[in-house]
C-alpha cells in the first residue's frame, strides 16, 4: 500500500485558460477556462487517477502539471522545488524536469512521427538529454527499454505504422521510460486500444510502477479502469476537482452529485445487476466551458440545487479523512 | 424460433474485400437469425467483422467489398437478389442506420428539419410539406429534444454530440422501419449522455417494436441493452446466446478471455487483469485451424488443423471451440 507522506507534486489553485480567436475588434476577449482553480498534491510511488467527461479539462491538467502548456496562473511544486508560481513570478527552465517528468498520450499513431524508426524514436530522449556517452551505450540502452515493454529488439529498425496499436502504445511507453522518469501523466493511454489490448498495457504500467517506483497521473473517461489502476481518483466537472478520495472509497461511497451520477451511468458488464439497480440520469449536456454557469458549475444538471449553488462556487472540503468534495449541499448549506 | 417469427435470417454469410495485398475474409460464413422485437448484440474488437456484416445487411458495402456467398432473407425475401432500386426503397422504409460519429453523418449544409423530411419524402412521395414537417417535430419531440419547434431549424453544429445522436434516432426511426442497425451509436459519446441515449433506444425499442442489431466493443452496454448477443472474432462469430447466458455461463474460450480482461466496477479488491495474450490475426493470412488458436490458452493440436464447429448447448447458445467436443482424458486433449 502506498504511504501518503512524501509530496511529489504539490499544485495549488492551478488554472489554465485558452483564448478564443474571432469576436472582432472591440468585442471583449473570451475565454475557454478549461481548468479552474484546481490543488491537490500526488505523492510518490501512488497512481492517482483523474476521471470527467470530455471537455472537463483532465487532459489540460495533466499538460498543465507538467507545463506543456504553461498555466495561466497558480503554483506548482515538484519534490520540493517550486517550479511554477504566477504570484512570486517564478517559472523555471524546464528541461531538468523533463528527465523528471514525462507523458504518454491518447493516440499512439498521432503521437509518433511516422518518419523515424522506433529506435530514432526512444533514442531521441536519450540524445536530448545526453544521457549515453557511445552508440553502443545508446543502442544497448534502447534494446533495454523495447525489452521493457515487451518488444524485440529487432523492432528497432521499423517504423511505427508497421505496428499494431498496442505495439505503437508500448513504444510510447518506451520513449517516457528513456530518461527514468519518476513521474509520467497517462493521458488516456489505452482508450484508442481493442478491449483485448486494454488489460495488456494496464498490467504492463502495474508492472512497471512496481519495478521502478514510477508515480503517475492516470487521466481517463472510463472509470472502471481508472478505479482498477489508481490509488485516488479525482473527479472532474467543467474545470473544477468536484471529488477526490480514495479509489475504492469514491467507488462504493461517492458524496458528490456529480460522481455518483457518473458512477451510475457506467452500464456494467451484468445484465441481472443493470436490471436491479437504480439510475440516476442527468438532464441536458455539459455547459460550454467558454460560459459557465456562475456557483456551482454543476447547479444547472443538479437534482439538488439551489439558490445558493447558483451564487457561490462551493470550495474543496474535507468530509471524511482523505476524502473531499466541493458542494454547498455537504456543508448543509445547500 | 418458428419461421415466421423471423424477422430476419443470415445463413453462411460471406463478405471478403479484394484489396492489392489479396483477398481478404472480413466476414466467414456467419449465420444467425432475429425475432421480430429483439435486440441482438454483435461484440467484437475492430477488425472482427461487426461493422461489415451490417452494412451487408443494409446493402452499403463499399468497393472493394463483395458478398461472396450465403444468404440474407428479410421477412422471406432475399435481400441479396434485390435491384439498386429496390434496395434503395428497402432502406428507410424497413431497415435503418444508425452511425458511430453523428457529426459525420448529418449533412452540415441543411438544417436537421430539412434532413428529417428528406427522409419522409423520399419514401412516400404523397406527403406535404406541412404533414412531414409536423411529424418531423413530432419525432424530435419523442426522442427528447427540448424545443423542437425552433430546433428544427437549426444546423447540425449547432446541436451537441448528444442532441445529434439523438436527431440521427429520429431520422433512423421516422419511417417507423422493422430493424434498427446500430452501429456502436454511443462509443463517441460521454457515460452519462451514453446512458441517456440508451435509456431513449429502450423505450423506442419497445413502443415502436423495432428490432435492433446493436453493434459495440462495450460489453457492459451488451448488457444493458440486448436480449441476445452474437460475440465475432476475425470474421466469425464464435458464441451466440442469451445475453444471460453469455455473461453468466461463457463457453468460448474468447468470450470467457474478454469477460476476465475488463476492470470492473463491482468488484470488491484489486484483482489483476487476466489479459488476452498476443494481438488479432492478420485477416490476409488467416490461419489454417481456429482463428483464435494463436490467441488461446487451451489451445490443442486440431485446433491449429482444422476450424471447429458448433456445439449447442440449448435455447439458442451456440459456441465454436474444439474443447466442447473433447474427452477431459481424450486423446486430442495432449497439449499444443
Amino acid at each position: 500500500m502506498t504511504q501518503y507522506t512524501n509530496k511529489l507534486i504539490e499544485i495549488e489553485n492551478l488554472r489554465k485558460y485558452f483564448a478564443v480567436k474571432g469576436g472582432g475588434l472591440l468585442a471583449r476577449r473570451q475565454y475557454v477556462q478549461a481548468v479552474e482553480s484546481v490543488s491537490f498534491s500526488i505523492y510518490k510511488g501512488e497512481t492517482l487517477g483523474i476521471v470527467g467527461e470530455s471537455g472537463c479539462g483532465k487532459s489540460t491538467l495533466g499538460r498543465a502539471i507538467i507545463r506543456l502548456h504553461e498555466p495561466t496562473s497558480g503554483k506548482i511544486v515538484y519534490d520540493g522545488q517550486t517550479i511554477y508560481d504566477s504570484d512570486a513570478k517564478i517559472a523555471v527552465p524546464m528541461l531538468p524536469y523533463r528527465r523528471k517528468m514525462q507523458i504518454i498520450f491518447q493516440d499512439p499513431s498521432a503521437s509518433l512521427d511516422p518518419r523515424m524508426t522506433v529506435g530514432e524514436i526512444v533514442g531521441e530522449a536519450l540524445d536530448i538529454h545526453k544521457l549515453c556517452t557511445g552508440k553502443a551505450e545508446r543502442r544497448e540502452r534502447i534494446n533495454e527499454l523495447l525489452d521493457e515493454v515487451g518488444l524485440n529488439t529487432e523492432h528497432a529498425n521499423r517504423f511505427p505504422h508497421e505496428f499494431s496499436g498496442g505495439q505503437q502504445q508500448r513504444v510510447g511507453i518506451a520513449r517516457a521510460l528513456a530518461v527514468n522518469p519518476e513521474f509520467i501523466v497517462c493521458d488516456e493511454p489505452i482508450s484508442a486500444l481493442d478491449v483485448s489490448i486494454q488489460s495488456q498495457v494496464v498490467n504492463m504500467l502495474e508492472d512497471l510502477q512496481e519495478q521502478i517506483g514510477l508515480t503517475y497521473l492516470f487521466i481517463a473517461h472510463d472509470i472502471s479502469v481508472v478505479r482498477h489502476i489508481s490509488n485516488r481518483i479525482g473527479v472532474m466537472y467543467l474545470g473544477n476537482l468536484v471529488e477526490l478520495a480514495e479509489s475504492y472509497e469514491l467507488c462504493n461511497h461517492p458524496i458528490h452529485p456529480y460522481t455518483q451520477t457518473l458512477l451510475s451511468a457506467v452500464p456494467l458488464p451484468d445484465p441481472e445487476k443493470n436490471k436491479t439497480r437504480q439510475r440516476i440520469l442527468l438532464e441536458g449536456d455539459i455547459p460550454s466551458p467558454i460560459n459557465p454557469p456562475s456557483g456551482c458549475r454543476f447547479h444547472t444538471r443538479c437534482p439538488y440545487a439551489t439558490d445558493i449553488c447558483k451564487r457561490d462556487m462551493p470550495r474543496l472540503k474535507e468530509y471524511a479523512p482523505g476524502h473531499f468534495a466541493a458542494c454547498h449541499r455537504l456543508e448543509g448549506l445547500g | 424460433m418458428a419461421e415466421n417469427d423471423r424477422l430476419i435470417e443470415v445463413k453462411d454469410l460471406r463478405v471478403s474485400f479484394f484489396t492489392p495485398a489479396g483477398e481478404v475474409k472480413a466476414v466467414d460464413g456467419i449465420s444467425y437469425s432475429l425475432g421480430y422485437n429483439e435486440v441482438m448484440g454483435v461484440v467484437g474488437e475492430s477488425g472482427s467483422g461487426k461493422s461489415v456484416e451490417a452494412y451487408s445487411i443494409i446493402g452499403l458495402l463499399q468497393n472493394p467489398g463483395k458478398v461472396v456467398g450465403g444468404s440474407i432473407t428479410f421477412e422471406g425475401e432475399d435481400l441479396l437478389a434485390y435491384t439498386p432500386e429496390q434496395m434503395r426503397q428497402f432502406r428507410g422504409n424497413k431497415v435503418s442506420m444508425i452511425f458511430q460519429n453523428p457529426m459525420t453523418c448529418l449533412n452540415p449544409v441543411y438544417t436537421i428539419g430539412n434532413q428529417l423530411m428528406e427522409a419522409l419524402t423520399c419514401h412516400d412521395s404523397s406527403i406535404s410539406p406541412q404533414d412531414a414537417r409536423k411529424r418531423a417535430i413530432e419525432m424530435l419531440e419523442l426522442v427528447g429534444i427540448n424545443n423542437a419547434e425552433k430546433r428544427i431549424d437549426q444546423y447540425p453544429h449547432e446541436f451537441s454530440g448528444g442532441m445529434r445522436q439523438r436527431a440521427m434516432i429520429a431520422m433512423a426511426l421516422i419511417c417507423k422501419p422493422k430493424l434498427l442497425i446500430a452501429d456502436e451509436p454511443t462509443t463517441a459519446l460521454d457515460v452519462t449522455i451514453q446512458a441517456q441515449i440508451l435509456e431513449l433506444m429502450k423505450k423506442l425499442q419497445q413502443e415502436e417494436q423495432t428490432s435492433i442489431i446493436f453493434i459495440t466493443h462495450n460489453l457492459g452496454v451488451v448488457a444493458e441493452i440486448c436480449d441476445r448477443v452474437s460475440v465475432m472474432y476475425a470474421g466469425k462469430i464464435v458464441e451466440q446466446g442469451k445475453v444471460n447466458d453469455i455473461f453468466y455461463n461463457p463457453l468460448h474460450p474468447y468470450t470467457k478471455g474478454l469477460l476476465a480482461s475488463m476492470p470492473r466496477l463491482d468488484s470488491d479488491g484489486h484483482e489483476r487483469l487476466i489479459p488476452i495474450e498476443g494481438t488479432p490475426i492478420d485477416l490476409l493470412n488467416p490461419p489454417k485451424g481456429c482463428n483464435f488458436a494463436p490467441r488461446c490458452k487451451d489451445c490443442r493440436k486440431i485446433c491449429l488443423r482444422q476450424k471447429p464447429p458448433f456445439a449447442d448447448y440449448g435455447d439458442g447458445h451456440t459456441s465454436a471451440c474444439w474443447l466442447h467436443f473433447m474427452e477431459d482424458d481424450g486423446e486430442e486433449a495432449s497439449g499444443k
